[in-house]
């Protein structure tokens, strides 16, 4: 049985094809995935994200105890702010990557991917178990919020709309907690779109007043409803990495150009000793952005080939809606990274031209 | 959600102008509908064979790609040349400037295994 968000009605109400992601029944689009991805980087989209998880931590060692399961170095966090991390096995693979919210130095609220909430949860007690972080109490508290992103270089302005909080004191990864459309939410000035925006976390029974209240306070300014495919494009653009495309436990941060939240110089992290040794060692692969130079749409799992050899796959790929050009992100053989390098993708029978091009796809 | 009567359809999804033993082959109204925005369209060329049950081409949204399959078997003697350039026409005019190949038909028994409006419609129905 798949879960739903408390914004299932809107769903329905709005006509969006619903599908399964993660264990979760979502919207995918309601319009179409190319005006909803436009409208976000024209204007604004609002998007259902209640089906990501919250994980709470607390007490004396909260901070200590999250130095040691997070790559990133949590003592730079202040309170009011988030830290986009991500955790590691031993072996150096991705168990998850996540955003850490500090309340104060005794009290965090980490944010995680749905399908893996429940797998994160249950790694984060086996760490506890065996670490000496007695003090540290933890606690899967999904069900206690709803999520809604709203995102876009209008975000805001609509926003400003609602809320007394004053909004251009929350600068970029900074959090507070006001009132929108009087409902208590934590306004974070956060975002997976690469647009300027605000995610707003609140109470599940809220979800629907706020949701209801943003569309028709934006709605005259463009502010659409967009779904995961939107979602999924608008990310992809900005090259963000999704979980199962381009961090899994047989990637490492490392690989997945996560170098600038892998902290090595930290005494001490789960994951650290394999990641410096692969460091030392050189990186095997890494991921790249590509641009196809002939029509087409590269996938997910499409073979990458250099000067006729196998080099690696692509790991996500569409059409750009911004470019209208195919554009790709791939894990390609460590030594093949310069920007300029022609490549090829397989796309059925055909081996269609690619080069590696700067990331993000799309320049703000 | 358009089924014009004249045509015939496929539980693939397919459209069929049957005018002797020259058939237009699209997709459906319904399938565009499915797809979303369709971004990309590989069709075959003139002079290939297609096979009932097979695919002969492919449609690409931004979320999937569908192959489409030959609803009869014959040579494609007619290419829409256009919808590659302008994919988007799928979505907007599935029945006539999106038609995809014509085909001389082999085997002309083969358009009696297709159904016609009425049934497609509770095909879809019952989907």
């Amino acid at each position: 049985m798949l879960k739903r968000t408390p914004l299932y009605p809107a769903h329905r109400e709005l006509g969006a094809r619903m599908v399964e992601f993660g264990g979760w029944e979502m919207p995918v689009q309601y319009r179409g995935v190319i005006e909803e991805h436009l409208a976000v980087r024209h204007a604004a989209g609002l998007f259902d994200v209640s089906h990501m998880g919250e994980i709470e931590v607390k007490g004396p060692q909260a901070e200590a105890f999250l130095q040691e399961l997070c790559i990133n170095d949590v003592h730079r966090l202040v309170n009011g702010q988030a830290q986009y991390s991500a955790m590691c096995y031993p072996t150096g693979g991705v168990v998850d990557d996540l955003l850490i919210y500090r309340f104060d130095g005794e009290h965090f609220l980490l944010c995680v991917n749905a399908a893996n909430t429940d797998k994160d949860f249950a790694w984060i007690e086996e760490v506890l178990g065996d670490c000496d972080f007695s003090a540290v109490k933890c606690r899967n508290v999904s069900a206690d919020f709803a999520q809604l992103a709203l995102q876009g270089p209008a975000a805001a302005t609509l926003l400003a709309r609602l809320t007394d909080t004053a909004l251009e004191r929350i600068t970029g990864y900074h959090f507070y907690e006001g009132l929108v459309a009087r409902v208590p939410c934590i306004i974070s000035r956060t975002g997976y779109t690469g647009e300027d925006g605000f995610e707003l976390y609140c109470h599940p029974e809220a979800a629907l007043t706020l949701w209801r209240s943003l569309l028709e306070v934006g709605g005259d300014d463009g502010l659409l409803p967009a779904g995961l495919g939107a979602r999924d494009t608008l990310r992809l653009e900005m090259k963000y990495p999704l979980y199962g495309h381009e961090l899994s436990p047989e990637i490492s941060p490392l690989e997945a150009g996560l170098g600038w939240i892998t902290r090595l110089e930290k005494p001490s992290f789960i994951g650290r000793e394999a990641l410096l040794r692969q460091q030392q060692a050189g990186i095997p692969r890494r991921l790249v952005g590509l641009a196809l130079t002939e029509a087409g749409v590269p996938r997910a799992g499409y073979p990458v080939f250099h000067q006729g050899e196998a080099v690696g796959v692509v790991t996500s790929g569409t059409l750009s809606p911004s470019l209208r050009q195919g554009i790709a992100i791939a894990l390609v053989r460590g030594d093949l990274g310069r920007v300029g390098t022609p490549m090829e993708i397989g796309i059925r029978q055909r081996r269609v031209a690619a080069e590696i091009v700067k990331t993000p796809f799309v320049r703000k | 959600m358009e089924f014009p009567e004249d045509l015939k359809y496929t539980e693939e999804h397919e459209w069929v102008l049957v005018e002797g033993d020259l058939v237009t082959i699209g997709i459906t109204d319904f399938a565009q509908d499915s797809l979303g925005d369709v971004v990309f369209v590989e069709l075959p060329e003139v002079g290939v064979k297609v096979e009932a049950g097979k695919p002969f081409g492919v449609v690409e949204s931004v979320k999937a790609v569908s192959d489409i399959y030959a609803p009869v078997t014959g040579e494609v003697v007619e290419v829409n040349e256009e919808l590659p350039e302008t994919p988007e026409v799928l979505n907007t005019s599935p029945y006539e400037d999106g038609w995809m190949i014509k085909v001389r038909v082999s085997d002309p028994g083969e358009l009696d295994e297709l159904l016609d409006a009425d049934e497609y419609r509770e095909f879809i129905e019952e989907d």
